[in-house]
């Protein structure tokens, strides 16, 4: 049994979580002193926030750092529950990002007029800052405890903001599908939790690897426990068979909170995938890949063939969000030979080099989905008919985003990730994995590419053209992803020499 | 230096001319952007005819006028751009093609409008095709192959046969979603062989001749890229997408498509299944070879049962991509020469066919024998005789392009290479001559039908006027390539046989 002494806190290594949790009360605080018309201060604050906490972790970066470590006995200091290394810092930069964006394309939902759906201002800022905050947390946590109370940190702002949007019973519904698999799920990660600390002794993801991967100790109570445990992160990023409260969600909730689940979220709930099986579970790597193997297969393919039946845009995008979760995983389900090899920290370069394209070219995808939707708020693909008319630069950006996600050019970015994720599958040498990619892709194409021709197709004649007035906001975080995408494609090193490094350190 | 800076000049010149038109949007006049068209792919041709006169012709077996940079070493990726004799005659067919379209697009608009999106579009494909026939890089090869995908579908969606619009989106979708699946394969077998190699550098591959890949490994990627290339070609029974894609297409998009985007796909067999994975290719090249001619005799059968030129120009490329499929599948120097010589020679004579039934149609509103009846040497006596011109070529009439690569291939086919089984490749020959037989059937057939005989429809028609000066222009340079190409067989083959003796030789020398 471990002694749990006091230990001075590194305050550097936490400064991105602070500072972020800090915003959050800031601007519930500040909302209760501004008037209405000053919903401009909320958005200054929280973005201001966001980039403060993105300016720290541009100054940890390189770093290695730990804090709240526990004496294991010998005097050494053993076990650390916040551990900052670059994959923490990448993911963590991912989060910050994508919330940064998000708080952008919300200013223009907290401006609105109240009768078209306005969402309340500090609530707004507080729970998607909240949320992020255990994003935050959740990408440097070493210890089972502080991994599902991070992943409740992020669920439970989100039911909140799901159902934000008073008086809309899709909201409610949404709202309450997600809670309730999101409380299943949890509950199923906690026995799995209570088991593997039964089989170990232990909930720091160090110690419990060591003692896993002892062969002796080898129990089916372990495996139970490993499994179940995944089942939880599983959830978050809507894999099969815990994907149906994607769509139901993302069209219940307000458009940019869809955003936000489709990429914080879920680039917190991979980063707990990746974080738990490489730190607690590389000794079980041939009872978890092969599952995560058959999971991707399985989710890439449901979402893709569902996807191609939609004709609402944020549905499509939905099912679409669950197909790509289903690459993000193909890397971790061929990671079995790797607990010393390097196969290990390759997978993990190609999960963090496709989450860091994905997350982008999403936002940017989602981020003229919200801009259109105020103004057709339907929300039919057909709504997109000739936006290359009235809003060529909306368009563009869709269209780029679109594309990326099918990973074809000019979608250069999505090439790449493409291929880093097929890459993976081979040099895993699970052919099946790489070839069921291959035709994935074939199928995603259909519906992305349906998507992005009605955006160039002639306008119908009778139909009014809208202008869309794109808010100043909205545009810079459109803009903003947009431009990171090009970039990616241009110089795809960026993203995955990023990669490179931080695979050495985790692995 | 000057000769790497043609090379990405070929390539920045239809970049920029795609990018500068999006760019402009309104402030470019629809009516102008050919002209921006024409003096794009213009500037691309003149840069790689200089290339071409740089490039040091005792020496085409090696890669010249190489740029090789680091693009982003994470994925292994490099910006390695060359020509050698293999890669310099697809380029400037891919070039001339363009070109020429460019020009027929200045008097001749595509119905649907939109002519500065048609123009970029056409660019965008420029920029896809050259890169794919420069690129030394696996990765790239990929990502340029890739490129044409997207403009492609455009071009087949929205400005493909006016009167069948659900017919033609459908076309287009068949085309994207065969040809992803086939390179998506494709970049599975790349990444095979990288796994097994670390390298994507095709020259270095070649030197290597599958060196230090497993037989196992070896198979696998050999099935893999040659089966994506196949969809590309396309191979029978790959070749469903064909013949829709093909018909429905405009005018330019059936140029391209036959002229170039075929090429792609049996310019990576022989630029990179045979080299890099010899003895896997070597296995499957039995089935490959016997899948040619059939669909030698496929084509030949299937274009007899048309009623539509148009559609009939389409089915014929599957006849005459496989002999050039055959002549891979020999893995002989005379094959893989009759290879590339019959894709070059199918890229100038389809192409020129395609015009000429694009134009036909134009002028008569259909493509159907039925509707068209005969007569057309008294209608339209210069379009007659163009037509008939490119039948015999295509038929492969000796003293025209099309005889030699089918000769060249048939010659491999008897005496291939020594791993292959002798028997059977003559039994392949055999099979091909009887699809060369039933191919010029159906093309004096057309001619018959649709050139020859009493003028039925002319009177009911208004005048129509014959081959335009400008037409010529546009088509001239493809009449003039048929016969060089038929006469003087030399000009091309002293090019591309050192290359091709070098694929072939691969870790041996």
């Amino acid at each position: 049994v471990t002694e749990v002494t006091a230990q001075g806190v590194d305050w550097a290594a936490v400064a991105p979580v602070v500072l972020t949790a800090a915003t959050a009360l800031a601007v519930l605080v500040a909302d209760l002193w501004l008037p209405r018309r000053a919903a401009g201060v909320l958005t200054a604050i929280s973005v201001g926030g966001t980039l403060a906490a993105l300016v720290t972790v541009g100054l940890l970066w390189g770093d290695s750092r730990a804090t709240f470590c526990v004496d294991s006995g010998a005097g050494v200091l053993a076990s650390c529950s916040y551990v900052v290394n670059p994959v923490t810092l990448v993911f963590q930069a991912i989060v910050l990002v994508g919330t940064l964006v998000v708080l952008l394309l919300t200013h223009a939902e907290i401006t609105a007029p109240a009768d078209h759906g306005r969402l309340p201002g500090g609530e707004t800022g507080f729970l998607v800052l909240s949320s992020a905050t255990g994003a935050l947390v959740l990408a440097a946590g070493r210890d089972l405890a502080t991994i599902v109370v991070a992943l409740e940190v992020v669920s439970l702002p989100a039911f909140a903001l799901v159902g934000l949007r008073r008086r809309d019973p899709r909201g409610a519904e949404g709202a309450l599908t997600f809670f309730l698999v999101s409380v299943v799920s949890i509950a199923v990660m906690l026995y799995g939790v209570s088991l593997v600390y039964g089989a170990t002794g232990s909930l720091y993801l160090d110690q419990i690897a060591a003692a896993l991967a002892d062969p002796a100790g080898r129990t089916s109570v372990a495996t139970a426990g490993v499994l179940l445990t995944l089942v939880g992160l599983a959830f978050k990023v809507g894999a099969v068979p815990f994907h149906f409260w994607v769509p139901d969600t993302y069209a219940g909730a307000p458009v940019v909170v869809a955003a936000y689940l489709s990429v914080v979220s879920k680039a917190a709930g991979l980063v707990g995938i990746v974080v738990v099986v490489s730190q607690g579970f590389p000794a079980y790597a041939d009872v978890w890949a092969p599952a995560i193997a058959v999971i991707a297969v399985a989710t890439m393919t449901l979402g893709n063939v569902a996807a191609l039946r939609q004709h609402r845009a944020v549905r499509l995008l939905a099912w679409s969000s669950v197909a790509q979760s289903g690459y993000m995983l193909v890397p971790l389900g061929v990671a079995t030979s790797g607990v010393t090899g390097s196969r290990f920290g390759e997978a993990l370069s190609a999960v963090i080099a496709y989450v860091c394209v994905y997350a982008v070219v999403n936002l940017a995808a989602f981020g003229v989905v919200a801009i259109v939707s105020r103004h057709r708020p339907a929300g039919l693909i057909e709504d997109y008919r000739g936006l290359a008319y009235t809003e060529p630069a909306s368009a563009l950006a869709l269209g780029f985003g679109l594309l990326a996600l099918a990973g074809l050019p000019p979608g250069v970015a999505g090439l790449w990730a493409k291929v880093v994720v097929i890459d993976s599958a081979v040099s895993g040498e699970a052919g099946w994995l790489a070839v069921a990619v291959a035709v994935n892709t074939v199928i995603g194409l259909a519906y992305y590419l349906r998507w992005t021709a009605l955006l160039f197709a002639r306008p119908v004649a009778g139909r009014e053209a809208v202008s869309y007035d794109v808010p100043a906001a909205s545009g810079i975080a459109v803009g903003l992803a947009l431009a990171v995408g090009v970039a990616f494609s241009v110089l795809p090193q960026v993203v995955l020499g990023l990669a490179d490094v931080s695979a050495g350190l985790l692995g | 230096v000057i000769g790497q800076v043609l090379l990405h000049v070929a390539l920045a010149a239809p970049l920029v001319g795609c990018l500068g038109l999006v760019a402009a949007g309104r402030r470019v006049r629809d009516r102008r952007s050919p002209e921006v068209g024409v003096v794009a792919s213009g500037i691309a041709l003149v840069a790689l005819v200089a290339a071409a006169l740089l490039v040091d012709r005792d020496d085409t077996g090696r890669a010249q006028l190489v740029t090789d940079v680091a693009w982003a070493p994470a994925l292994d990726l490099r910006w390695h751009l060359g020509v050698d004799g293999l890669s310099l005659p697809f380029a400037l067919l891919t070039a001339v093609l363009v070109f020429c379209c460019s020009i027929y697009t200045v008097r001749v608009r595509p119905e649907a409008g939109r002519l500065r999106a048609f123009v970029a579009v056409v660019l965008l494909i420029e920029v896809g095709m050259l890169g794919t026939f420069l690129a030394l890089d696996l990765l790239l090869f990929f990502l340029f192959f890739e490129v044409v995908l997207v403009p492609m579908w455009f071009l087949i969606a929205w400005w493909g046969d006016p009167h069948d619009r659900p017919g033609r989106t459908s076309a287009a979708t068949t085309f994207i979603l065969y040809t992803l699946l086939g390179s998506a394969l494709m970049l599975v077998g790349f990444l095979v062989v990288h796994a097994q190699t670390g390298t994507f550098d095709m020259v270095e591959l070649a030197a290597r001749g599958g060196e230090g890949i497993s037989e196992g490994a070896q198979l696998l990627a050999a099935v893999a890229i040659v089966g994506g290339l196949a969809v590309k070609v396309p191979v029978w029974p790959l070749h469903t997408w064909l013949p829709d894609a093909h018909a429905k297409a405009p005018t330019v998009g059936s140029v391209l498509l036959a002229g170039v985007l075929l090429k792609m796909g049996s310019y990576g067999l022989v630029r990179i299944a045979v080299p890099a994975v010899p003895e896997g290719v070597g296995r499957i090249a039995p089935v490959l070879g016997g899948l040619a001619v059939v669909g030698i005799v496929y084509g030949a059968l299937a274009c007899l049962a048309q009623s539509d030129l148009k559609r009939l120009v389409a089915y014929s490329s599957v006849g005459h991509m496989g002999f050039v499929v055959l002549g891979v599948a020999t893995l002989t120097p005379a094959g893989l020469n009759g290879s590339v010589y019959a894709g070059i020679a199918h890229g100038v004579i389809t192409g020129l066919l395609f015009f000429l039934a694009g134009a036909i149609k134009d002028r008569h509103g259909t493509s159907e024998f039925d509707r068209l009846g005969g007569g057309m040497y008294a209608r339209l006596p210069r379009l007659g005789a163009l037509l008939t011109f490119g039948a015999v070529a295509s038929l492969g009439l000796p003293g025209l392009a099309g005889f030699w690569g089918e000769l060249l291939s048939l010659i491999g086919a008897f005496r291939p290479a020594g791993l292959l089984d002798r028997p059977y490749f003559l039994v392949l020959l055999v099979v091909a001559l009887v699809g060369l037989v039933l191919t010029a059937w159906y093309l004096l057939v057309v001619v018959r039908r649709v050139c020859q005989g009493d003028d039925v429809i002319g009177a009911r028609l208004p005048v129509l006027g014959d081959v335009t000066r400008h037409e010529a222009a546009s088509w001239g340079p493809l009449v003039a390539l048929t016969l060089v190409l038929g006469v003087w067989p030399g000009l091309l083959l002293t090019v591309v046989d050192p290359a091709v003796a070098t694929l072939l030789s691969g870790g041996g020398s």
